[in-house]
């Protein structure tokens, strides 16, 4: 790999990674949301919107929080937060649904659609959606509608139509697969929101974009608040666009190291886990070619995660291209350790972090200790733990 | 010339259009799909398009959807498929064979290791689903040297530059999708259908067969006035999905309709 990354290609690659792999229908659309892409993202205006929309309306920048407390505990080191979970909505997803929403309004569309796994890509559709006076309709698998029974209410209140999806293993992939479905049928006046980078080209390449405002203010606070870059990265990565957020910035700053952290749900050796980087192999689904969880068959495999948002079967092809190339490194965190990753920082510095998030955290305190005192890390914390108490108590065993 | 060329000049130099029924491969059971092929091509089907099932059928309603399930719940991949084409081929050796399906099996199986078996199991065609053009070189090579067509998607919204790009690389026949949508979904307008048969026969001259909403003979006979061929298969598969119960009576209405439709085209 040489020192400047200018990934994907024209076409969408990432090396051997995504493309556009879709059906004839939905070429004509992908062209058109890929030419209008290519022309916002350089245009002055739109740009300016969208940063005072960040601004004024998400809350950015979010803080770079030092965790002093929790570092000294495990005594290696420094941990900051970058507090993602402080934006509007509650998580990064916004980032990215503000982005396209805008894009949405300038070419045109009058309906957006989306899919959506934890809820916190549905309910930050849905209020970019609200703001802009724009229909949304929400595809969520129904296991999905039931453990993340809030984040559906709260997507109701703000006017969207939540469809429970009852096909396949009704949870993320099932949603996308009838997002696409429902695009391939709504194509002329609709504007399909994909929630992370994932999906045909360009939106791996445009989700990417827009959530790097994470690397890119997290790059700039490191260097004001510790005089200098953070040694590591950790993000946790389902899709992978909030890690893809944090990374891109720093990419060409090799010393930098990066760790995406997958779900093991009851741990890769089960075969019951969310952890395709780590576990599966390169194949083609949803419009794009990354590492997937398949079996000798090609048939997608159930995925298992405690977090509703980490439960998908790929990953963002720009995460295959970085783990082929060694830029970026694939780990894996169980279930059992999220959760204790959840009570740790609940504890230890007054944060609830969302259970996705919880993955990255759990395994800071395995990185940490290993590393000097006088080391940086920079955490994603991604999303807010609101949405997950019920998923908590019910695993728990506590009732209220 | 491929086993599709073939059909495809000899229907034009008799004047008759193609019937290709499509139906999930092991829906809903293993043992029903050859013998019911067999059946089909007996009621007047010219080519036969098998769907591959696959976990995640992005571009299909819920009719093929429920069909994939069901034959997904008797393990029913694209080996297995495979396998039935062997079977298939052992009596029936003039049929054009279409293997239907998502580019997901073929991709861990591996293009080389898919066009190997696809020419063992004397398959004619492949037509992968989420496989565009753009995409397709490397399959579309190693398929052509095995004399296997690869048959592509137009649909309603295919620009005269796509339709030559697929004039380029795909061969055997054309698969126009009459309708922005999933399979199985609305209804059939044959002006418009006719006015886009034009764009298309005016960017290639490969045989185009029309499918999405054909119901009955009457679609069928309508579709038939202007296409090279008539592709029916939710309307089939409705027919294995309101039988469960009773597999004989779903082939048996399944043959009616086929019988009907071909009546219908041949007038």
């Amino acid at each position: 790999m040489t020192d400047k990354y200018d990934m994907p290609d024209a076409r969408g690659h990432f090396g051997p990674y995504g493309g556009i792999f879709v059906a004839e229908t939905l070429m004509p659309a992908i062209t058109e949301l890929n030419e209008a892409y290519q022309h916002y993202i350089k245009d002055p205006e739109f740009l300016a919107e969208l940063d005072a929309d960040l601004r004024d309306y998400v809350g950015r920048p979010s803080p770079l929080y030092h965790a002093q407390r929790w570092s000294d505990h495990l005594g290696g080191a420094q941990i900051y937060l970058k507090r993602e979970d402080l934006n509007h909505t509650g998580a990064h997803k916004v980032n990215n649904t503000v982005g396209q929403a805008l894009l949405a309004k300038r070419m045109g569309k009058t309906r957006i659609i989306a899919e959506t796994g934890a809820g916190q890509h549905g309910v930050a559709t849905a209020t970019v959606a609200a703001r802009l006076g724009l229909e949304c309709v929400v595809y969520m698998g129904a296991v999905d509608v039931e453990r993340q029974a809030l984040n559906v209410y709260r997507m109701k209140l703000l006017g969207a139509t939540v469809v429970p999806v009852q096909s396949g293993s009704k949870t993320l992939k099932d949603a996308l697969n009838e997002a696409l479905r429902d695009w391939v049928t709504n194509i002329d006046d609709t504007f399909y929101i994909i929630g992370t980078v994932a999906g045909p080209h360009p939106y791996p390449a445009m989700v990417r974009d827009f959530q790097a405002v994470i690397g890119r203010e997290a790059r700039q606070q490191c260097i004001d608040q510790a005089g200098r870059l953070p040694d590591a990265l950790v993000a946790c990565v389902g899709g992978g666009s909030n890690a893809i957020g944090l990374f891109y910035p720093f990419i060409e700053d090799k010393a930098v190291k990066m760790y995406g952290v997958e779900a093991a749900g009851d741990g890769v050796e089960t075969g019951r886990h969310s952890a395709p980087l780590c576990a599966g192999r390169p194949g083609v689904l949803h419009g794009n070619r990354t590492y997937l969880m398949a079996d000798d068959d090609g048939e997608i495999i159930e995925t298992h995660s405690i977090s509703a948002g980490l439960d998908y079967p790929g990953v963002g092809p720009e995460h295959a291209w970085l783990k082929d190339t060694g830029r970026a490194n694939y780990v894996n965190i169980t279930d059992t350790e999220a959760l204790a990753g959840f009570h740790t920082l609940t504890r230890m510095e007054g944060i609830i972090p969302a259970l996705e998030s919880s993955h990255a955290l759990a395994y800071t305190t395995k990185l940490a200790p290993t590393m000097r005192k006088d080391q940086i890390i920079i955490v994603n914390l991604s999303g807010r733990g609101d949405k997950d108490m019920h998923t908590i108590m019910q695993r728990e065993g506590i009732s209220l | 010339m491929s086993r599709l060329s073939t059909k495809f000049a000899e229907l034009k130099a008799s004047g008759r259009k193609a019937l290709i029924p499509f139906i999930t491969a092991g829906d809903p059971y293993p043992e029903f799909t050859v013998p019911l092929l067999h059946e089909m091509v007996a009621a007047g089907a010219d080519v036969i398009e098998l769907g591959v099932p696959f976990s995640d059928p992005m571009a299909d309603g819920p009719v093929i959807q429920r069909a994939s399930e069901r034959a997904l719940s008797h393990h029913v991949g694209l080996r297995k498929v495979l396998s039935m084409a062997i079977e298939f081929r052992k009596t029936d050796q003039t049929t054009p064979l279409v293997l239907m399906g998502y580019l997901n099996p073929i991709e861990i199986m591996g293009y080389e290791d898919f066009a190997n078996a696809a020419q063992r199991a004397d398959v004619d065609g492949v037509l992968t689903v989420d496989l565009p053009p753009e995409e397709s070189e490397n399959c579309v090579a190693l398929l052509r040297e095995r004399g296997i067509d690869q048959i592509f998607l137009l649909a309603p919204n295919t620009t005269a530059e796509r339709i030559q790009k697929m004039h380029q690389v795909g061969s055997g026949y054309l698969y126009y999708v009459s309708l922005k949508g999933v399979t199985g979904a609305g209804h059939l307008d044959t002006a418009d259908v006719d006015q886009k048969l034009q764009l298309i026969r005016a960017n290639t001259d490969l045989p185009v067969g029309v499918g999405f909403g054909v119901k009955d003979a009457e679609t069928a006979q309508k579709i038939a006035a202007i296409a090279d061929g008539v592709v029916v298969g939710s309307a089939l598969i409705s027919k294995i999905e309101a039988n469960l119960d009773d597999p004989q009576q779903a082939k048996h209405e399944i043959i009616a309709l086929l019988k009907s439709m071909r009546q219908a085209m041949d007038v």
